[in-house]
């Protein structure tokens, strides 16, 4: 069968969300940021919530995404998403209110911010972005880069008895008490962006249905930072970013479901 | 039998050629150009159309978005 005879409107199954403007990403080819903001507007859709939804874009490679959406994001200081999300949220307590924050922007400047809005349980949902490196500016090390991984600012390699070791925050957040909902996913696989498709939406829920904060942490990769190709990294991240950051649930209805004391 | 058949449209124009979909593809289906689009990259398209089925493998994993899947029931 010809091509052309397959391509009909009637034959559609996949399309990009039409909440998706028709702007070019700013993101590197091959960059999972790409997957997580279309995920989220995907979501969005299969809801119906786009007219009661904001979004929350602080500053890193995150920080064009009222660029993309056709719904309302807010733009945010470095590292201020949650404390912005948290006024949004209160006044207008039947929005749908989410932040879209990197590593750099939630592990490190934002930490405060993060902590206390997860700890005050504030109903929003924190979509959370960990490469391991600060990829907007040009590659810098981050908290959470990895034991040894080399950056332009630790050209030798990660030292960590003089640079600290790699922060994993998403298992520190999920022992707070208002915090409902903790989930960590990748997408480097079709089966995964699937996966991580439903959490969200899990996420979203739980806030429909105010039960806490939400967290959903995405180990992506970062080609360019890397220095490697979109494939190459992704098999990189396989290897190594998943034996620090493992992926699954961490605490599901506020319960922790992940073993705190496991060896990583 | 019934038979399930694909096709995909990308947006050739704006590819950033990263790849992932080719890898992606269970069925070999994708292929990068040779030739180069105005962003000079080489784009993704469809080197063997008769294997697609439609499975939106590609279009999931694509960063961009700029994949679209389209999918008949073929009787044979």
């Amino acid at each position: 069968m010809d091509p052309k005879d397959i391509i009909k409107p009637e034959n559609l199954v996949y399309r990009k969300s039409r909440l998706m403007s028709d702007n070019t990403f700013n993101f590197c080819p091959g960059c999972g940021h790409g997957l997580v903001v279309r995920t989220i507007a995907e979501v969005i859709e299969e809801m119906g919530i786009e007219h009661d939804v904001i979004g929350i874009s602080p500053v890193g490679c995150s920080v064009f995404l009222y660029d993309f959406y056709k719904f309302d994001v807010v733009e945010a200081a470095h590292g201020r998403a949650c404390a912005v999300a948290t006024g949004i949220k209160r006044v207008q307590p039947d929005k749908f209110v989410f932040t879209y924050q990197g590593d750099g922007d939630l592990a490190a400047i934002g930490t405060g911010e993060t902590m206390h809005a997860c700890n005050r349980g504030e109903n929003i949902v924190i979509v959370f972005i960990n490469n391991g490196i600060y990829g907007m500016t040009g590659g810098q090390m981050a908290p959470t880069t990895l034991e040894g991984m080399k950056t332009t600012t630790c050209p030798r390699g990660r030292d960590v008895k003089t640079m600290g070791y790699p922060l994993n925050i998403t298992p520190l957040l999920a022992q707070l008490d208002g915090v409902c909902y903790v989930t960590r996913h990748s997408v480097h696989t079709p089966a995964n962006v699937r996966k991580l498709k439903k959490a969200l939406r899990t996420a979203f829920e739980n806030q429909r249905d105010k039960k806490g904060t939400s967290i959903v942490e995405v180990v992506s990769n970062c080609n360019s930072g890397w220095g490697m190709s979109p494939k190459a990294a992704n098999e990189w991240m396989v290897e190594n970013m998943f034996k620090k950051y493992p992926l699954g649930d961490i605490k599901v209805d506020g319960k922790l479901v992940m073993d705190m004391n496991a060896p990583r | 039998m019934a038979k399930i058949q694909g096709a995909i449209v990308v947006e050739t124009d704006r590819c950033k050629g990263c790849e992932l979909c080719m890898y992606a593809c269970p069925q070999n289906v994708i292929a990068m150009s040779d030739e180069v689009n105005s962003i000079t990259r080489n784009y993704a398209y469809m080197a063997h159309p008769e294997a697609c089925t439609g499975c939106t493998n590609c279009a999931t994993i694509c960063p961009d978005g700029y994949i679209s899947v389209y999918r008949v029931k073929v009787e044979e």
